[in-house]
């Protein structure tokens, strides 16, 4: 598996720290009620298919990466910096 | 039918012609008082008990691939009772007297084999750690030994002990551990349900949940519509999909875990042996191949394969514990589906939907769990209250923070277990 940073091009997947569901993006309020922390922290759409994931370039750039994914073949279909992404409004 | 060694003599005299497929495939009909989706371990326990235990037999199993085709198929084996957290220890250990009853239960030779179990450690601290989860284990009524070096160089003596990174300091030893033949355990339970009267039905898979006002009635499948008064989804990798027919996101993210096996060996690895410091355990099936793993390729996963990274990760490792396996030819690897939880541990409980429970979360440990699973969850679908050794596997635990169960201590949190 090999992962496209749009800093340093497509890299060994060894190269690469994974964070999991790219819900960093959408954090809640500080004094959101808990079901939303609940499903910020723990619940996942966990879908079969295309899905947006953080990605950090640890050995590499060291920048975080939102990389869209496709979990039944491995293929990787997007990736964008995180700090363009969250600009954009994600 | 009944096995026994009789049966298999008369069997091989007479040319094999009375054996008789081990359940029936029949169809599904319009309703059932019970449906558990899933053929896997876990769901074909779960019917065993409820007919066995309860008297419950108007049940039926929905799988949508054909019994044993899941992860109950493609572990690794590994049975063991050494967990440490209060709510884990008490179910694992009555999981564990469950499997040392199983073959006499299901009449059924499921080679379960208490061959031992020595999880390795490498310094002062882990000996600590190790002394401290041995304690639990006695405390809960199973066995554990702390081995120092010698006493691990007697049973392994072919293990690299002065390895420059992770020197061998000793181990502890679970001499109840083992494995067992995972295709087996699933077919006995399928049979021990199929005869008290349970419906196996395979390629059946499950569409949509149906719900009416809060109350579960029925589900959809490939096969046409079935009613029901209460429904179980004990679909491991798949939880999340299942269960989002409910209308629920669950605290699950699914994960590949691979594995490997050799080609068949003479006799030479006794135990199951572990190395948490490099991700590696081992065992030796009963056909001689080596039978080994590692740690998670660390993604979310439905491809039932993974990555060569991981591949080496775990020959590397391998090698670096016991160098005298580098000369064995790799066969074949594959990977299964893990319904990864945050806190590493599973849930067992009633979904907020009326009727509807939940099993899942296993991890990569489910194997072992098999028949205390089973065992407890066809308690609280039966009876709507939850079975004592699996009372802490509570859905609202994340939501709460009480009752987390992070047996690694890592932080109850996706991606760290
Ligand atoms: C490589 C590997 C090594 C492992 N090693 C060990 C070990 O050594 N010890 C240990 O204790 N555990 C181990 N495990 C974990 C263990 O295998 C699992 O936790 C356990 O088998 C999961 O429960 P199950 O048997 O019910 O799952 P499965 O066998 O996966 O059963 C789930 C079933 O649900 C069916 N299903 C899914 N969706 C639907 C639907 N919509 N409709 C109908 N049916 C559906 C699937 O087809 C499947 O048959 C390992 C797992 C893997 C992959
Ligand atoms: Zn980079």
């Amino acid at each position: 598996m090999r992962i496209s940073c749009p800093i340093c091009g497509e890299r060994d997947r060894r190269e690469f720290y994974y964070q999991g569901a790219a819900v960093a993006l959408d954090r809640p309020a500080p004094d959101a009620a808990a079901q939303a922390w609940d499903d910020y922290l723990h619940n996942r759409d966990n879908p079969a298919g295309p899905v947006r994931e953080m990605w950090h370039h640890e050995a590499g750039c060291g920048a975080w990466l939102v990389v869209t994914r496709d979990t039944v073949t491995h293929e990787m279909l997007a990736s964008d910096l995180a700090s363009r992404v969250q600009e954009a409004g994600s | 039918m009944r096995f026994s060694g009789l049966r298999v003599l008369k069997e091989g005299l007479t040319g094999n012609k009375g054996w008789q497929p081990h359940w029936r495939d029949p169809e599904p009909k319009p309703a059932y008082d019970m449906i558990i989706i899933g053929g896997g371990g876990h769901g074909l326990a779960t019917a065993y008990y409820l007919a066995r235990e309860h008297g419950l037999t108007n049940v039926a199993v929905l799988e949508k691939g054909y019994i044993g085709g899941g992860n109950v198929g493609r572990n690794t084996t590994i049975v063991r009772a050494n967990y440490f957290l209060p709510g884990n220890s008490e179910f694992y250990s009555h999981s564990l007297r469950l499997w040392e009853g199983l073959e006499q239960e299901l009449n059924y030779n499921v080679m379960h084999s208490q061959r031992g179990l020595i999880n390795l450690f490498h310094s002062d601290g882990q000996r600590d750690a190790f002394a401290r989860r041995g304690n639990a284990m006695i405390n809960q009524g199973d066995d554990a030994e702390l081995l120092d070096r010698d006493g691990v160089r007697r049973h392994l003596p072919y293990l690299d002990f002065d390895n420059a990174r992770f020197p061998i300091y000793g181990g502890l030893y679970h001499p109840r551990g083992g494995t067992a033949r995972h295709d087996a355990v699933a077919w006995g339970y399928a049979r021990g349900a199929d005869q008290r009267g349970v419906d196996l039905i395979q390629n059946c898979e499950v569409t949509g949940i149906d719900i009416e006002q809060g109350r579960v009635t029925g589900v959809q499948t490939t096969r046409g519509a079935i009613r029901a008064k209460k429904v179980g989804i004990v679909v491991a990798g798949r939880s999340g999909q299942v269960a989002a027919m409910a209308g629920m996101r669950l605290p699950i993210e699914s994960h590949i875990l691979q594995a490997f096996v050799t080609e068949g060996l003479k006799p030479c690895i006794d135990h199951v042996v572990s190395f948490g410091m490099g991700h590696f355990y081992i065992s030796q099936s009963d056909k001689g191949g080596l039978v080994f793993g590692g740690d998670l390729d660390f993604y979310a996963s439905y491809a039932q394969r993974g990555n060569m990274p991981m591949m080496e990760h775990v020959m590397e490792a391998g090698m670096t514990l016991m160098p005298m396996i580098g000369k064995a030819r790799v066969l074949r690897s594959w990977g299964g589906i893990m319904d990864m939880t945050p806190d590493g541990s599973p849930v067992i409980d009633k979904a907020p939907v009326e009727g509807l429970y939940l099993n899942c979360g296993w991890c990569y440990g489910g194997f072992k769990a098999v028949p205390g699973s089973g065992y407890s969850f066809a308690h609280l679908m039966a009876t709507d209250r939850p079975h004592a050794p699996a009372a802490g596997f509570r859905l609202d635990r994340f939501q709460t923070g009480r009752g987390l169960m992070d047996e690694e201590g890592t932080g109850s949190q996706h991606n760290l277990h």
